[in-house]
């Protein structure tokens, strides 16, 4: 049990960087799709930035300038020049894609340097690591797991309790409010739909170096939209999105887990469960009733000052 | 010579496309002075104090505030030289609390500290007479509270020179008075104030000066003491108009429609209809008064079938009509009218044109699956021609045409259609006054053919001179209903507080 | 970055525009696809690629030889259909995703009817086959339409999750019960009867006169029937829709189904025609895709097919690329998402004008830019 908890968590890092990534473009009111492309983006320079140079600094530094700058021509689309934001997501996906498999093609087979690998081996954090059950399942992990909740805490503060945050989400709650009352609006959309395609980029960078050490055509198959749906799972609150993660990691890897136990279930069926369950989800969520858990008020709206 | 005016608008132009909405206007603030901007709709009122707070940018034309010339290119910077704008349509963030949004976009600490901010607050609402919740959450104040709130919310970015857009529109006379100490208040402390509005009692009661606009332009600025009511209208509209309205003395005849202990749940659980019973009779004009959102449109909604009920009964013709969707009113053969509040939203598809609007209603009785035109089309010029509609042509999208135009070919329609009940909300909302006194022409005339109409208005002084009864709604309830040629604006005001009489 | 602007270089501002004449937009438009491959190539260039060889290369490979313009064809028939499909549900506001699901189910109902009554003569076992897809798929729709109808549940993820669930469910098959014992070991369905292929005409399989009547039909759909009519409402303002009296979830679910059902028959066309089987790749993006050509088509059925066609151009010029100059196919995907930007992009310049203002902003005279 505490092996299939520990594992779900890997399995659950990469997803939660994407979701969180996801998180605040949508709470600064811009529903980017392309988490998709943007996690391969990351992916791919990522492992070739790996490949390349054998440091990880480097790697990760590249996967979220890759996931960034995917997000960059996403706000340039849609923030400066008001296209249709779903359109122009899809549109990344597709871009993403196409580039992680045109930049990828030579790299296919190739194993991530030693360097690199040693930087994610597994470090046991003192005391914590020591608590029964807890420490094995959350604190002997490498490091992009704690990353991965230094992010939910630092998101969490930002978001609840600075007045950066106070002013991102009042430009996702209602821009011209947010624009009425002296906030930079194209500013913000800029800096968090940025920083939120960095952060997938990362999260697709672990899925190419941690995950699958390995290159392969597609590393990151259908997280990316998981992690959208993660988004309204969670409410848009990044403690949900790790709860939310945490889940879809143990759905992810339970096939194998069954069949370690001897039941014997297709492979191929239980890979459906994660997309099954998401559905659930997001049926479940239409059922919200507080407002503080509804969408941003003016998500995926295009803004325009001096329309009237 | 020192300027001393708080702000000096010079030969402003603004045009959006082709319209041109402020052209080469000017306008002179001092301080501790209550300035009334007035006009009509569309008279560019709006347009110019946006330009005040940054969110337009004048095409050509010069701003001094304080002597010193200035140039916005966003409302931070209409912020900084103390600035601050209410806006009609309040820019409040509904989810997060009074506090909040005070603080929204200021400068400070990295972190929000709440416990300061309330002090502060406390400390503003005592000087200027204002009271307010830091903590309640926006989704949850009444209008009135939205209001003082975004007052707090300028008056805390230091603003010296204020501007309020349309400010009395949503409130009770009640409420008007208090915003009106608060605007006196203001102006003893020697801020500027800048009151837009559209109604001359208002103006005549609590402005010093007044700059007239007419289609853009500047017309004249005097003082309100030598200004008399007729006049102004006249420096308004362009030409003499009589404002009287006109009761059209009928007979009031059967009932046509009733409702019996109707009750609505709204998404919060919180009732939106309670209990609501009435009567509306052939002839007659029903006015429904109360503070926005007290239930006028789920009353709409729900006698056109669009809403649903908790329980209760409406009668039209005899039959129970509540539970039934607009479809099956129609096959029932029951005809009535509904022109809803939002108009390009609810009534029309703004990206249709005339003639795909006109027909639908009534395009189900088509038969066969295919979609003919030409009926609709041949109603559509008669509809054109018999209401005056200024269009291009047929085909022109509806959203392309003025409001008092878009207005009249949901009227046309609704009219056309030969209706015994019509139910109208705020029809003449954002239509300038030809247009609104052509609509009460139009809501007369029918009544005169024993047409039974719900008139849901706002402005009290209208609802008085129109409707023969007028219905008050509070929290959705009914408090009164009364006779309008004998009730008086405070009557109504007292009731849509919630008292009885 | 200044505050609210929109650019910051200097002093530029948008401004709303009343109204374009047609061929402005249309000046604009093909500009901006103009500009895209202009962008492209530089991108090209990037990964040292010589973006006139690769450009020529494309149209060399997708029209240069009769076999290669039916290729191109091949590849405009599926998504073409899937675009009409799409037109649907998008006229409608509704963001069916789903187009690949839709497809897989459409061919795994086909190939269910071609495998188990593979002996039927030719027309009847095509007609059930096609019966089938539209059928299977417009299902697949209407589960995520019936959700969106009765309770407003999200369907962006909805269908985006249904294509999943298909693509593995078909995996499952093609490696678990319907795997072709006779295969030796690989994991493929056995083929389809000779009765279960679509015929050809004119070197090229039937889908294409299929596309063409189907482009018709959805065009007189849309704008001439009272179906078309209500979809088209709804799409506009759901509150408009009640207000007329319509029943929006019968419109919503209809019109998706009717998506689906297109979709569906993608899968058919493909499995019969290309394929000759079953396989869980069967979808090969073209539901992805459609969703771009019907968006650029600004959901005109009529532009539709041309821009499907040019699509298809791109597609078949770049698996071409792979085999001359072995460069991967996937710069098809980085292209296309070059255009699409460029071209979502140029929405902007249609609907607002741009001014250069020289000087201070407060007293000159604006300048028209495009």
């Amino acid at each position: 049990m505490v092996s299939f908890l520990a594992a779900a968590v890997i399995a659950a890092t990469p997803l939660l960087f994407a979701t969180l990534g996801e998180l605040i473009t949508e709470k600064s009111g811009s529903l980017n799709l392309g988490v998709e492309g943007m996690m391969l983006m990351g992916a791919v320079i990522g492992f070739s930035a790996a490949y390349g140079t054998g440091n990880p600094g480097i790697a990760l530094l590249g996967a979220f300038v890759a996931g960034g700058a995917g997000a960059l021509l996403f706000a340039i689309v849609t923030v400066s020049l008001q296209g249709n934001q779903v359109v122009t997501g899809l549109t990344l996906t597709i871009f993403g894609t196409g580039f992680a498999s045109f930049v990828g093609d030579k790299m296919i087979g190739l194993s991530v340097p030693a360097s690199v690998l040693e930087f994610f081996s597994a470090r046991k954090i003192p005391i914590l690591g020591d608590i029964p059950f807890i420490g094995p399942v959350l604190f002997r992990h490498d490091v992009f797991v704690y990353l991965g909740y230094a992010m939910v805490i630092a998101l969490s503060i930002y978001l609840y309790r600075t007045r950066a945050g106070l002013n991102m989400r009042a430009v996702g709650e209602n821009t011209a409010a947010a624009d009425a009352s002296g906030i930079a609006i194209t500013r913000h959309k800029y800096a968090h739909i940025i920083v939120g395609g960095g952060l997938c980029g990362l999260g697709g960078a672990y899925l190419g170096l941690v995950t699958v050490p390995i290159w392969q055509a597609d590393v990151v198959t259908g997280r990316g939209w998981i992690a959208v749906a993660l988004v309204i799972f969670a409410s848009w609150n990044p403690t949900k999105a790790f709860l939310g993660a945490f889940l879809f990691g143990a759905l992810s890897i339970l096939g194998l887990r069954l069949q370690s136990m001897g039941i014997h279930i297709s492979q191929y069926l239980v890979d459906l469960f994660p997309y099954a369950a998401t559905i659930i989800i997001v049926i479940i969520s239409t059922h919200k009733n507080r407002k503080e858990d509804l969408p941003p008020g003016n998500l995926s709206e295009p803004y325009f000052r001096e329309s009237r | 010579m020192i300027d001393t005016a708080a702000i000096r608008m010079e030969n402003i132009t603004k045009s959006f496309g082709s319209v041109i909405a402020n052209d080469r206007i000017n306008l002179t603030v001092n301080n501790g002075e209550i300035h009334a901007l007035l006009g009509e709709n569309g008279a560019g009122k709006s347009t110019l104090m946006n330009m005040l707070s940054g969110i337009y940018r004048p095409d050509s034309g010069s701003v001094f505030v304080n002597g010193e010339a200035v140039e916005f290119s966003s409302p931070r910077d209409s912020i900084k030289k103390g600035i601050g704008m209410i806006h009609q349509h309040f820019k409040l963030t509904e989810v997060m609390t009074a506090a909040d949004n005070i603080v929204l976009g200021q400068r400070g600490g990295f972190f929000t500290k709440e416990a300061n901010l309330v002090k502060q607050i406390a400390e503003i609402s005592d000087r200027y007479g204002l009271d307010i919740n830091p903590r309640k959450k926006v989704y949850e104040m009444s209008v009135g509270e939205k209001q003082t709130l975004e007052i707090i919310k300028v008056l805390y970015r230091g603003a010296r020179i204020l501007i309020m857009d349309e400010p009395t529109a949503v409130l009770t006379p009640q409420e008007i008075d208090k915003l009106f100490r608060i605007m006196r208040n203001m102006k003893e402390q020697g801020c500027a104030v800048v009151i837009i509005t559209h109604k001359l009692n208002e103006v005549m009661e609590i402005s010093d000066r007044i700059t007239i606009l007419r289609k853009g332009r500047s017309v004249d600025t005097v003082l309100t003491e030598d200004a008399e009511i007729p006049t102004l209208i006249e420096m308004m509209v362009g030409r003499k108009v009589d404002l009287k309205l006109r009761r059209e003395p009928t007979e009031r005849g059967e009932e046509l429609l009733r409702l019996d202990g109707v009750t609505v749940i709204d998404s919060d659980k919180k009732a939106a209809l309670d209990d609501v019973g009435f009567s509306l009779h052939a002839s007659e004009i029903l006015g429904v008064a109360g503070v926005a959102g007290s239930g006028q449109k789920e009353l709409c909604e729900t006698i056109a079938g669009l809403q649903a009920a908790e329980k209760g009964r409406i009668f039209f013709g005899g039959a129970n009509i509540l539970g039934k969707s607009p479809r099956e009113i129609i096959k029932l053969g029951i005809r009535m009218g509904f022109i809803p509040e939002d108009r390009l939203g609810m009534g029309l598809v703004a990206s249709m044109d005339i003639v795909h609007n006109i027909i639908l209603k009534e395009y189900q009785n088509q038969k066969g699956i295919v979609l003919r035109r030409r009926p609709g089309a041949e109603k559509a010029r008669r509809i054109v021609e018999r209401f005056d509609i200024q269009t291009p042509n047929l085909s022109t999208p509806v959203s392309k045409l003025s409001g008092g135009n878009i207005q009249k070919v949901l009227l046309g329609r609704e009219i056309d259609s030969d209706p015994k009940v019509l139910i109208t909300a705020y029809p003449v909302r954002g239509l300038d006054i030809g247009a609104s006194y052509r609509i009460y022409d139009l809501l007369n005339e029918q009544k005169r053919r024993g047409v039974g109409i719900i008139f849901i208005g706002e402005d009290l002084d209208v609802l008085l001179e129109l409707c023969d009864r007028i219905l008050v709604l509070t929290d959705g309830k009914i408090s009164g209903i009364v006779d309008a040629a004998r009730a008086t604006k405070e009557e109504i005001g007292f009731l849509m507080t919630g008292g009885r009489i | 970055m200044k505050d609210g602007k929109l650019f910051s270089i200097g002093s530029v501002k948008a401004v709303k525009r009343e109204d374009i004449p047609k061929n402005r937009s249309a000046i604009i438009r093909i500009s901006s696809v103009a500009l895209s491959l202009v962008f492209a190539g530089i991108v090209l260039l990037f990964f040292d690629l010589n973006p006139f060889t690769v450009f020529a290369t494309i149209i060399e490979g997708s029209v240069g030889s009769a076999s290669r313009v039916q290729q191109t064809i091949v590849k405009a028939i599926p998504l073409t259909i899937a675009s009409l499909g799409i037109l649907v549900a998008f006229k409608m506001k509704f963001w069916n995703i789903g187009g690949e699901g839709q497809i897989v189910m459409g061919a795994l109902a086909a190939s269910f009817v071609a495998l188990n009554f593979g002996d039927a003569p030719r027309p009847v076992l095509l007609l059930l086959m096609a019966v089938a897809s539209v059928v299977a798929g417009g299902i697949w729709a209407l589960i995520p339409a019936a959700f969106k109808a009765k309770m407003g549940t999200n369907e962006v993820i909805f269908t985006l999750m249904m294509n999943y669930i298909a693509i593995k469910f078909v995996t499952y098959l093609q490696y678990g019960p319907w795997r072709d014992p006779n295969s030796k070991g690989f994991p493929k369905i056995p083929n389809f009867s000779e009765n279960g292929l679509l015929p050809s005409l004119f070197g090229v399989h039937i889908g294409w006169v299929i596309a063409l009547i189907l482009t018709v039909a959805v065009y007189l759909f849309i704008n001439y029937t009272k179906k078309g009519y209500e979809i088209t409402v709804v799409g506009a303002s759901i509150d408009t829709a009640g207000y007329a009296g319509m029943n929006i979830p019968s419109v919503i679910m209809t019109a998706m189904f009717i998506s689906g059902g297109l979709c569906g028959l993608v899968g058919m066309i493909q499995a019969s025609a290309i394929e000759k089987t079953l396989v869980y790749g069967i979808s090969a993006n073209y539901g992805f895709t459609a969703i771009i050509t019907t968006w650029l088509a600004r959901l005109n059925a009529a532009a539709v097919l041309f821009v499907c066609i040019a699509f298809a151009m791109l597609l078949q010029g770049a698996s071409f690329i792979q085999l001359a100059m072995n460069v991967p196919a996937a710069v098809a995907g980085v292209v296309q998402g070059v255009i699409l930007f460029f071209v979502l992009g140029s929405e902007f310049f249609i609907r607002y004008k741009v001014l250069f203002t020289r000087g201070k902003s407060g007293s000159s005279e604006g300048k028209e830019a495009r």
